[in-house]
């Protein structure tokens, strides 16, 4: 009987089983054991999360293993982890310890400012950062099985995810428009292969699951993203950043599933306490989405 | 007038088995609250993640309308998160490990030969998968991978460690839904 393995279908499909949920940044198995608790789909496991990266400054890299395999002891929903944009023996150390998901990620530095990892030489999949259409489909085309918004992560900030999530259905759109003559210039424009070009034209969406991340902080965030589109949320900083970090993590959870539901978003949203204090983007010294290309 | 098939829709790969039942032409609704059980011809519980799937049905008074719409002896369709939830309320005489065929490193894909639903071979995905460990004398198992089970049947309920959805597989959904091969 054949069985295969490492299948683009294979690595599509779990990110397609975390549809509707929330994966949350945790920085160790207790907040993990949280996480899980609360209905988390997914947790990513990293030392700090990127309000802190932020504050601390420096060069951000992947993880200590230790830590990460302390995560996946405590929990059994995926775990992800992040490694720097380009840096692929980070990359062969996560598929090392077995991780469930890697995301090439720009809350950490970037390793390489000319290529990001070759992600279809790996067995475990990948997610990727975007901030347009073109950024998506390059991910994509590189072999990211996921594709999340930037937004601006650390910031407590939704602006920038919703300008993430607005610019990418826009150029969906606009592709859509487009005689089949325009749309292999666009493909051009954009470097990407025209036959996945071809092929979002014809879905009206990306070919991968498509979650938001960066600067959501409360459950009217990850429902605005939702209804915007999106097909998941991560939450960084904005749980245990904020002042009840059980009760957020449910809310937000709760709130993502019933995204359409006022009355439901209304009543999880009472008495949380205080989301995370805020960023505003115009003030930053460093915008995190800029990193990669 | 065309089935109506509910998905649970708490997360998950609600969307491809909604992609599914297209193909077959019936109708798909999204089940989030009590109200959507109302007038379905057929139930799927998809894949996803099972701790939050119990977690939040449980939360929202969803498992009491599933284990109610079981007794009304229409058609049950859970994939491997479902299958876990089904054996965990009892609806499924049956012990489930899950993760137990590993991490996403071990997700495979197979073809299964399972003649009483298809000719031929049947192509899933395996993600993550739970195993069946045992099951009771009530259940079938109508198919087994590596001798392993793999889809087991109780009365109305059918479920499977893998997913049929994902590899655009219609004869699982063709079989419970239209009783037909």
């Amino acid at each position: 009987m054949r069985k295969k393995t490492a299948t683009p279908r294979l690595k599509e499909g779990l990110a397609e089983m975390l549809k509707g949920g929330v994966i949350m940044d945790v920085v160790n198995p207790q907040q993990a054991i949280i996480a899980e608790k609360a209905g988390a789909v997914a947790v990513m496991a990293l030392e700090r999360v990127p309000s802190d990266i932020r504050k601390d400054g420096g060069v951000a890299r992947m993880s200590d293993p230790k830590m990460i395999r302390g995560i996946q002891k405590a929990v059994t929903i995926p775990v992800m982890a992040k490694v720097r944009i380009g840096h692929f023996v980070e990359a062969q150390i996560l598929e090392a310890l077995e991780i469930d998901y890697i995301d090439e990620s720009e809350v950490l530095t970037p390793a390489d400012e000319e290529f990001h990892v070759d992600k279809s030489k790996f067995r475990v999949p990948f997610v990727c950062g975007a901030t347009n259409l073109g950024e998506a489909s390059r991910r994509i085309a590189e072999g990211a099985a996921m594709i999340r918004t930037k937004g601006e992560a650390g910031t407590g900030n939704v602006v920038e995810a919703v300008r993430h999530i607005r610019t990418i259905n826009a150029e969906i759109a606009q592709l859509q428009k487009m005689s089949p003559a325009a749309a292999k210039k666009y493909a051009k424009a954009i470097r990407t292969p025209l036959t996945l070009v071809q092929k979002i034209r014809k879905l009206g969406r990306l070919p991968v699951v498509n979650f938001a991340a960066g600067g959501v902080a409360t459950p009217a965030d990850a429902a605005l993203l939702m209804q915007l589109g999106c097909d998941g949320v991560f939450v960084g900083s904005g749980i245990f950043k904020s002042k009840n970090p059980e009760k957020m993590a449910r809310a937000i959870v709760e709130a993502t599933m019933n995204f359409r539901d006022a009355k439901i978003i209304a009543r999880v949203s009472e008495g949380l306490g205080e989301a995370m204090r805020g960023l505003e983007i115009a003030t930053l010294e460093t915008k995190l989405a800029k990193r990669g290309w | 007038m065309a089935k109506k098939i509910g998905i649970l829709a708490i997360h998950g790969d609600v969307a491809e088995h909604a992609a599914i039942l297209r193909k077959l032409k019936l109708d798909s609704v999204e089940v989030r609250t009590k109200k959507d059980f109302k007038n379905l011809d057929g139930l799927i519980l998809p894949g996803g993640e099972s701790t939050t799937i119990s977690k939040l049905a449980e939360r929202f008074g969803l498992i009491a309308e599933i284990k109610k719409f079981a007794k009304s002896r229409k058609p049950i369709l859970g994939t491997c998160a479902g299958l876990i939830l089904l054996a965990k309320i009892g609806l499924l005489d049956a012990k489930v490990e899950r993760n137990a065929y590993g991490r996403q490193l071990d997700s495979f894909e197979a073809d299964l030969k399972i003649p009483i639903i298809s000719k031929g071979p049947i192509s899933v995905a395996f993600i993550r998968a739970p195993k069946i460990l045992s099951t009771g004398k009530v259940v079938e198992v109508l198919a087994k991978f590596e001798k392993v089970p793999v889809l087991i049947r109780q009365k109305n309920i059918l479920a499977a460690s893998f997913h049929p959805e994902i590899l655009g597989t219609t004869s699982i959904h063709k079989f419970i839904f239209l009783n037909a091969k």
